[in-house]
């Protein structure tokens, strides 16, 4: 049996409440309680890939002065959870051959899933955590064209601003930094008003809202 | 295979057309009804789970399995096509209800000419100067004919919005362009978006004529005319795309399922593939399926009624050699010929003030039509018809909404400028759209792939489609007008997604609305069923959908369907029950 893998993070470096300073400036408060590690069991990446994805991930959405980055939402166990699940297999992607070339309109055509693309992907980000942010920065952009590096930075923001059950949006941090409320059920006493003004509360997730644990599609077996 | 035990009549695909169909049927006859649904059952309660983005918009979660079967598509007869091997340019459903569940519920009426459209078209431009690769056809039946039937439909689903024409008088503030309608809407319009009001104003004052955009999500609670009640919607925001939690928005699950549930001579079965028409000597004998646990059935009935989405119902016909394949070539045959889509084009506006963007309808929205149908065209030498101009709040996901920056805000779409940029822009975008008509050309048309197959073996659809200069000269009109509104508005508009219209491409949503392949006309030489939706050859055969467009209009189809839909029920029930046989 395959060996378990586990990234092993700083509690402190997910999730958080986020305030702005009078500068504007994001900050991200902890509770003081939250220190220590946590080991995150892995689902499809080896720890040292996902040290690599996570390290590009925070290229792509970093932490500034802007606020949290994609470490702090958690986005490679969103990455890893998907790549573990149907969506990583391919499982609902047309994947009959023969594989042919075609135009640009007719987008992917290749024979290699996700996970095959993340593994090749990965490889030939070799030393990648090792080097400073503006090599890190050359060599992402020198692979920007890639079907690796798109599916990269899409799956960045999806980790960054889906609901938490999928893995990342590590204690709502990516919805507080865009102010989206979370899947409430009800606006109508509130869209027609506010015209031209922010409408933001603190936001809560798809299992809050309905009051019990709901499975991401990439729990599904098989 | 196993012969099952004769039933009078089986339906093929379980959404908005076959449950139509069946309701009305199982409420006037004693007729025995089996409706036959590849995949499984739902219900409103399941939607309160489905409120994620990323399932359900991102990775389509509702929608057809295209791992399981896809269409393939092509830019010309000269070249070969591939699969569409992930989605999409559009979206077919699965599962009872079908597409009907994910709809986004815009329930606008076609022009009155554009059901003669090729003899308004002659009219208007005279025939010399329309391009000889037009293959436009009347629909052979006139909006006379039809308007009963939107009105039906329209309190079916409960649509709502303002008449704009009601009995020949014009009223503001409706679409004053539209058909005369016998009744106003059975539903008010929607609350407004702030982006709606925004949009409202602009147009006004340039001189447009603004109105809410029809939807069958309910502005107010609302009970149809089977008895069933629903609740007003309440602008969550997880509408297109995801089934709806409270059943505010028009589904099969909601508004036919529960009349249906009580109808003793009704069966539903679900997880069952057809795979045939069985035929013989110009008669349907039934239809054969895959049930869910893999077993061949053979369904016997008296009426056989394909009533899946519009390529499910022209592979159907094709794969059971019911009809001659078109050929562009020649332009003899009917079954394939006339797919049409829709003209999409977008332009995304930046605002000064945020939208609260995340809440919205799937219908909400404000629209303009005086570049519309036939409206409009006169500074446009070449454009035949137009489209609407709108801005929807449909409701803006966390993830699909996050990077939309002005042009040159950031060098690049990741990193910290671009992050910077994304931020301060973020609910502050509003994206005026356009849906105009698709003329039907000879060089469109869909027939059997030869290399790709589904998960049974049997070949998958061929699109055969591409844009034309038609098409680019109707987008370049359309967002003129999306500028001069942005404009207007106070925005900064970024430009409009012109490219989409350069080519035909399988990447870009752009809607589901796709069209023909087994359509209505006045001849049998070149439709594959009359104005009833009965197959011309075999007349115990009806062929329902979005299938018998002969093209498309600029409005969203699914009213057009459902009136064609109740409207071939009264031809069944009324007429061929009477008297079986032809009923053209």
């Amino acid at each position: 049996m395959k060996r378990r893998e586990f990234l092993t993070l700083p509690v402190e470096s997910l999730g958080g409440v986020l305030v702005y300073t009078l500068a504007g400036e994001a900050m991200r408060l902890q509770a003081q309680a939250e220190s220590g590690e946590i080991r995150v069991p892995l689902r499809f990446f080896t720890a040292g890939e996902a040290r690599v994805v996570q390290a590009a991930c925070e290229r792509i959405l970093p932490k500034d002065a802007n606020g949290p980055g994609a470490t702090e939402a958690g986005v490679v166990i969103y990455i890893d959870r998907q790549l573990a699940g149907p969506y990583g297999s391919d499982k609902y992607r047309f994947t009959q051959g023969p594989f042919v070339e075609s135009v640009p309109e007719h987008g992917y055509q290749g024979k290699q899933t996700p996970r095959e693309i993340y593994r090749e992907g990965v490889r030939q980000l070799a030393n990648f955590v090792e080097v400073p942010a503006e090599q890190q920065d050359q060599r992402l952009r020198a692979m920007e064209t890639s079907i690796f590096f798109k599916m990269l930075r899409q799956h960045t923001i999806e980790g960054m601003f889906s609901d938490p059950m999928h893995g990342g949006n590590a204690g709502l941090i990516g919805w507080q930094l865009i102010g989206y409320p979370g899947p409430l059920m009800n606006y109508r006493d509130e869209i027609d008003k506010a015209h031209g003004q922010p409408w933001r509360r603190k936001p809560v997730s798809l299992a809050q809202v309905v009051g019990r644990p709901v499975a991401g599609w990439e729990e599904e077996k098989g | 295979m196993q012969q099952l035990k004769p039933v009078d009549v089986v339906i093929a695909g379980g959404g908005f057309v076959g449950l139509t169909l069946a309701k009305e049927i199982t409420a006037r006859t004693s007729l025995s009804v089996v409706v036959l649904e590849r995949g499984q059952p739902r219900k409103t309660a399941d939607y309160a789970t489905g409120m994620d983005e990323l399932d359900y918009s991102l990775r389509f979660r509702m929608m057809q399995n295209l791992a399981e079967e896809t269409a393939t598509h092509r830019h010309s007869p000269r070249a070969s096509a591939v699969p569409i091997r992930q989605y999409g340019s559009f979206q077919p459903g699965t599962g009872v209800g079908g597409a009907g569940e994910h709809w986004g519920a815009i329930s606008y009426r076609f022009y009155p000419e554009a059901f003669r459209l090729a003899a308004h078209l002659r009219e208007r431009f005279g025939a010399a100067r329309l391009s000889e690769d037009l293959a436009i056809q009347d629909w052979g039946i006139s909006y006379d004919d039809i308007e009963p039937y939107y009105w039906r439909a329209e309190q079916l689903i409960g649509v709502g919005g303002k008449a704009g024409n009601l009995q020949g008088k014009k009223i503001a503030g409706g679409n004053v362009f539209e058909g005369p309608r016998s009744h106003e809407y059975p539903n008010p319009p929607h609350k407004m978006s702030y982006a709606t009001t925004v949009f409202e104003k602009a147009a006004g004052e340039l001189g447009y004529h603004p109105y809410p955009v029809p939807t069958a999500t309910l502005s107010r609670a609302y009970t149809n005319p089977d008895g069933v009640s629903r609740a007003a919607c309440v602008y969550c925001g997880y509408c297109t795309r995801y089934g709806c939690m409270i059943g505010a928005k028009a589904q099969p699950t909601n508004i036919l399922m529960p009349v249906l549930a009580k109808r003793k001579n009704f069966t539903l079965r679900t997880g069952c593939s057809v795979r045939r028409v069985v035929h013989r000597d110009g008669k349907a004998e039934g239809l054969t399926y895959l049930d869910a646990s893999g077993a061949e059935m053979h369904q016997p009935a008296s009426i056989v009624i394909v009533a899946s989405w519009t390529l499910n119902n022209a592979r159907l016909l094709m794969l059971s050699k019911l009809g001659e394949q078109y050929d562009p070539a020649t332009g003899k045959g009917t079954v394939g010929r006339n797919l049409t889509h829709q003209v999409s084009q977008n332009t995304r506006v930046f605002l000064d003030k945020p939208l609260n963007a995340f809440m919205g309808t799937g219908g909400l929205g404000i629209g303009i039509s005086d570049f519309d149908g036939k409206e409009g065209l006169d500074a446009s030498p070449g454009v035949l018809r137009g489209g609407n101009i709108r801005l929807m709040s449909t409701g803006e996901g966390p993830i699909a909404s996050f990077g939309m920056i002005p042009p040159g805000e950031a060098q690049s779409d990741w990193g910290s400028d671009f992050k910077k940029a994304a931020l301060a822009w973020h609910d502050r975008v509003a994206s005026i759209s356009t849906e105009a008509e698709h003329m039907a050309y000879r060089q469109n048309f869909l027939d059997l792939d030869p290399t790709y197959t589904d998960k049974y073996g049997d070949p998958l659809m061929r699109l055969t489609l591409d844009w034309t200069e038609h098409e680019r000269a109707q987008g370049a009109m359309l967002t003129k007008v999306h500028a001069q509104i942005a404009k207007a508005m106070g925005g900064r508009a970024a430009p409009p997604n012109s490219r989409q219209l350069e080519r035909y491409t399988v990447t870009q949503y752009q809607s589901t609305h796709v069209n023909g392949g087994a359509i209505m006309g006045s001849s049998p030489e070149r439709s594959v069923v009359n104005p009833w939706l009965q197959h011309w050859q075999v007349p115990n055969l009806w062929v329902a959908g979005g299938s018998a467009f002969p093209q498309n209009g600029s409005g969203n189809p699914t009213l057009t369907i459902l009136a064609l839909t109740i409207r071939a029920a009264d031809g069944l029930i009324d007429r061929y029950m009477k008297h079986p046989g032809g009923l053209a």
